[in-house]
């Protein structure tokens, strides 16, 4: 028999918990320092073959000719898929049920619709082999001139941008609010297309029994893949078994099941021998997704004071010409500073990439650089302090909305961060510090945010007469240490001392985890778990207090608690029994629970949900050359209850270098004529290296949250890489005179 | 990829024999030569390992000079210490240059031997026009994504920037190699593209990189290697300046005066002009700076490498100077 909690209920029982809030090292860590962590391509079934595959030149056109003869004659070539002789699918990979359904090139036909896109796979006994197949296909095409840019094709209004938010929003007079203001600003911020370059490859082993199916493949959402490839296959989700016990990084691009890990199942399928396909750096630029560039105008009016009357805030962005992802960069501007109104509008244009995707604070992050660097521009047009400014337009309510937030600390973050860092001796003029060695100084300032969400996951716990628990829950571990996390919630849902606890995720015949993505998987799946062990625990205590021989009799399910592996009558703590020997009276070997997390819908009614936090930066300029550096920065953030501080700060840190690399590093740079990325690979795709990030800080500020869910978790992924953008945009601003309105910004930028 | 042979050769004649067979190449440290074949611009049927060959490694550093190994690897002469005091150029282009892994494999004659970054060059399979790969193909850089190009030495036919800053340093100094038989300047090695941009060095079949050697000089001594890129590491330069400079006994006048530029140029690129420019004159900001403009003369540049004309003469401007603040 199991119970199943309801959607956050509270326990009966009070907890207190040990492990939560514990800074613990990663119990994943000795297997990967070791590199004993097995990632996905390292599986090796018996029999296994390589598939590579062959990706277009062309970013739009069709394909005219492959020589398939010449690839199949090559020692080792076992067999060549293309759109000839690929297994027939169930469903058609153009077909769209749902707007989290993207469209997928599977070798459906022979047109080409961007660079890189799979045009067919070469299976063989060794890599190389399969390598030099894929080349000796020299693929022919009747070509299509490519629309690379923003300007290159019609604009339209999408139908919804992000997860389906309206595409334009307002709230007041934006016209009006503007044409009272005694300052206004105007200011137009391009931000590059990116690439997620997580450091494992999307990879995939895949092997077919019958109409049964083994996977091995970086995913953060488990279910959702199984799903998607049961309805492409048309076959039983349960038939399919996923393992994806760790992930070298995912950051969206790993969200959901990508063409190029279809094609490996689908190259299983035709030669019937498990194979395995790993992509190349440069194939990488297509298939997964990309955050898409965007172009944002900011307008923005301020009264006498300082007060802002109107924030306009305009986007246009790009997504591909066959399926719908538009970044939602102007929705940033909804939920950060008070203004009687606000208007935020999108508008999109249809290009020759692959389709872009979530990646790392989508819309937020794109936003943000544009929100902050307006927002500093503001400060500057009243003559303020910019921090100074941010406080005086601080939200109380979430301003698009008007719903209190369920929790917000941010004046903390200010004033914890800005303590830290020194703000109060920056001089409001900008060109005026220099170092001892002759650098332009400069401080800046930006606000992180990013919503706090909650998905659907399950979990199972399990008590044992041994006095040991176990907890299974298909959770995803892309890095961040949800290994580690979630068994600390673990230990504490049953009560437990962490080593007594066995925790099991990474695998889709696990209950489901939802997705690790939104920032989100902590609260979800981690009030799964927080659910799961109590009811494990609340059956355990029926056990006790309704048997006449427990020490416990007639406490009630309420007047007991849990802690290291025993119950205590909380009247009577000198009372108690241990977890063993309640289940060995009861003659029971194990008493299993379940759980679910997910957002409550009456809470969800009612607050503005929202981690949020401040981040400052000091860059140096060298005057005459216009070299960049960042020097060091500051982030305090408040984001509900932290379950592990190591790893949390480990999460700001990260989201933090995000944003130097997005002020100052990362782009897709694409030859106009061919649409072809020019520096796909990570020698010329910049992202800081450790001496371009030398001193960086992350405070974390408390915030009780009593609203958003049971254990208090918000979500700290993402929110890092918010704010500091900016910060970094507005330093060099404050070190040079100039404002940087095109990101990254550059040498060139700053040359005077 | 496609299968070649592998063989170990057992002595530098034998290399030499058998890297001169068509289809032959040599492999050191293999950091550019692995990376080519990888994306499809090198097709050896034929490596022919030197790696462990003996007695080629050997730094040897006095007052006329210092020979370096062809074998050494770019770590080790980076962090030796008769270098960093008598040839600080040397070490500060090499520590400068790739990552630290890359350093720790690659050698000095495999690095003399780097080929562009040109995105152009490295993707056959997706541009076929390359002037460099393919004679009378055409130029893709030209018109295309150009802030890494060069703005000097350019030609019609090609714009790929020499990449390396260990070369940019040894030009400054009037280094040469050791091919076997002869001896050439590392200055004469480098050719410009002219209409041949696929003839890059000027080494013939059956010779082999086997030492450097770099005269010891006043001006080496007292020189510097200046790099700026937008990141901190494991970029190649914008703009970079190989300086020496030897004063007078009045400790203002200009005696000896080195300087070449990478990062800007289709091969390492001596600034004589500037050299000549200054040479007797006494050292003083206004002079260096109007001096400095001179390294950039005859500059084309494809339009976003513009910045790079503005950038140099800067970078060259600035390493003097601070040469000329220490004692």
């Amino acid at each position: 028999m199991t119970l199943e909690l309801g959607l956050n209920q509270q326990p009966a029982h009070l907890r207190q918990g040990s492990s939560i809030g514990q800074p613990l090292t990663r119990r994943d860590g000795f297997l990967k320092v070791t590199g004993a962590a097995r990632y996905a391509a390292d599986n090796h079934p018996p029999g296994m073959l390589y598939a590579v595959l062959a990706v277009s030149s062309i970013a739009r056109g069709r394909v005219a000719s492959l020589d398939i003869e010449a690839a199949k004659a090559h020692k080792g070539v076992v067999e060549v898929m293309t759109p000839r002789n690929r297994p027939a699918l169930a469903m058609d990979p153009d077909a769209k049920d749902h707007p989290f359904m993207f469209r997928l090139d599977l070798l459906q036909n022979d047109e080409v619709r961007y660079p890189n896109q799979s045009i067919a796979v070469v299976i063989a006994e060794t890599l190389e082999a399969a390598t030099e197949g894929a080349v000796l296909l020299s693929p022919r095409y009747e070509e299509l001139p490519a629309r690379v840019g923003l300007d290159d094709a019609e604009s339209f209004v999408p139908r919804g941008v992000g997860v389906g938010n309206p595409a334009v929003q307002h709230k007041g007079d934006v016209e009006a609010g503007l044409k009272s203001a005694r300052t206004r600003i105007e200011a137009t911020y391009e931000t590059p297309a990116q690439y997620h370059n997580a450091m494992e490859p999307h990879a995939i082993v895949a092997a077919w029994d019958g109409d049964r199916l083994s996977i091995d493949t970086p995913s953060q959402g488990l279910a959702m893949a199984q799903g998607r490839i049961a309805g492409l296959f048309g076959i039983a989700p349960q038939n399919i078994h996923i393992r994806s016990p760790f992930l070298g990084g995912g950051f969206g691009s790993k969200g959901m099941i990508s063409g190029p890990q279809v094609l490996g199942v689908l190259a299983a399928r035709l030669v019937g021998r498990p194979v395995k396909l790993v992509l190349r750096r440069e194939q990488m630029y297509g298939p997964v997704g990309h955050r898409a560039p965007t172009r944002q105008t900011l307008r923005m009016g301020m009264d006498g004071q300082g007060r802002l009357t109107a924030i306009d805030h305009h986007a246009k962005t790009a997504s591909s010409t066959f399926d719908d992802f538009f970044e939602p960069a102007a929705d940033a501007s909804h939920t950060l500073y008070a203004s009687p109104a606000i208007a935020t509008s999108h508008e999109a244009v249809r290009l020759d990439t692959g389709t872009p995707l979530f990646m790392r604070a989508p819309g937020e992050a794109t936003g943000s650089i544009a929100l902050e660097s307006a927002i500093d521009e503001a400060a500057h047009a009243c003559g303020m302090d910019p921090l100074e400014f941010r406080l005086r337009n601080y939200a109380e309510v979430e301003p698009m909305t008007g719903k209190p937030f369920s929790s917000k600390a941010l004046r903390e973050c200010y004033s914890q961060a800005a303590k830290a860092f020194g703000w109060a001796s920056r001089p409001l003029q900008p060109r005026l510090m220099r170092d001892a060695d002759g650098f332009l100084t400069g401080w800046g300032v930006g606000t992180a945010t990013f919503p706090a969400l909650m998905f659907q996951a399950e979990a199972r716990a399990v008590l044992r007469a041994d006095g040991s628990g176990l907890m299974e829950t298909g959770a995803q571990d892309m890095g961040q240490g949800a290994w580690t996390a979630f068994a600390q919630i673990a230990a504490d849902g049953l009560g437990l001392d962490i080593d007594q606890v066995d925790f099991r995720a990474g695998s889709s015949d696990l209950p489901n985890a939802g997705i690790a993505g939104g920032s989100g998987h902590t609260a979800t799946a981690g009030m799964a778990i927080h659910n799961a062990g109590a009811a494990v625990v609340a059956k355990l205590a029926d056990l006790a207090t309704e048997n006449k021989a427990s020490p416990l009799f007639g406490a009630g399910n309420e007047g007991v608690v849990a802690r290291g592996g025993r119950l205590y009558r909380r009247d009577d703590e000198n009372r108690s029994e241990s977890y063993a020997e309640i289940l060995t009276r009861a003659g029971l070997t194990e008493v299993e629970g379940r759980g679910k997390g997910a957002p409550d819908p009456a809470s969800q009614e009612t607050y503005a949900k929202h981690a949020h936090g401040a981040v400052f930066a000091e860059v140096k300029v060298d005057p005459d050359f216009g070299q960049i550096r960042v020097t060091r920065m500051v982030g305090a953030f408040a984001a509900g209850r932290v379950i592990n501080p190591r790893l949390v700060r480990s999460q700001y840190y990260g989201g933090m270098i995000w944003g130097v690399s997005f002020a100052l590093h990362e782009e897709a740079v694409t030859d106009r004529r061919s649409g072809r990325i020019q520096n796909a690979n990570l020698a010329e795709y910049h992202v800081p290296v450790n001496a371009d990030v030398p001193s960086v800080e992350a405070l974390l500020v408390h915030e009780d949250d009593p609203h958003i869910n049971a254990l208090g978790i918000k979500g700290v992924g993402e929110i890092g890489v918010t704010g500091t953008a900016g910060a970094v945009a507005n330093a060099v601003w404050h070190a040079t005179g100039v404002r940087p309105r095109r990101f990254p910004i550059r040498i060139e930028d700053l040359l005077a | 990829m496609r299968d070649f042979s592998y063989l170990r050769a057992g002595s530098i004649d034998t290399a030499r024999q058998a890297a001169a067979l068509p289809g032959a190449m040599l492999l050191a440290g293999g950091t550019t030569l692995i990376d080519l074949a990888k994306c499809g611009v090198a097709q050896p049927d034929t490596l022919v390992d030197i790696t462990h060959l003996k007695g080629l490694d050997r730094i040897e550093i006095g007052e006329h000079g210092a020979t370096i190994g062809a074998l050494a690897k770019m770590s080790h002469v980076a962090d030796h210490a008769d270098i960093k005091s008598r040839l600080p150029a040397i070490s500060e282009a090499l520590w400068q240059a790739a990552s630290a892994q890359i350093r720790n494999m690659a050698t000095i004659g495999g690095n003399l031997m780097q080929r562009t970054r040109c995105p152009y060059f490295r993707d056959p399979a997706n541009f076929s026009a390359c002037n460099k790969r393919q004679p009378g193909s055409g130029c893709s850089a030209i018109g295309g994504v150009t802030r890494g190009h060069a703005v000097l030495g350019t030609s019609d036919a090609c714009i790929a920037m020499y990449p390396g800053d260990l070369a940019t340093a040894l030009v400054a100094f009037d280094a040469a190699m050791h091919l076997g038989e002869r001896k050439l300047l590392v200055d004469d090695f480098f050719l410009l593209p002219g209409s041949t941009p696929d003839k890059e060095h000027a080494i013939e079949p059956g010779e082999m990189i086997t030492a450097i050697e770099i005269p010891g000089s006043a001006a080496a001594r007292r020189s510097t290697y200046l790099k700026i890129r937008d990141r901190q590491s494991y970029e190649f330069a914008a703009a970079s300046a190989a300086v020496g400079l030897e004063l007078e006994a009045d400790g203002r006048t200009i005696r000896d005066l080195r300087v070449a530029l990478g990062g800007v140029a289709t091969k390492p690129w001596r600034a004589r002009a500037v050299e000549d420019a200054l040479k007797g004159k006494v050292l003083e900001p206004e002079a260096v700076r109007a001096a400095s403009q001179l390294s950039v003369e005859g500059a084309v540049d494809h339009g976003a490498n513009h910045y790079k004309i503005e950038l140099a003469p800067r970078v060259v401007a600035r390493a003097i100077l601070k040469l000329g603040e220490t004692a």
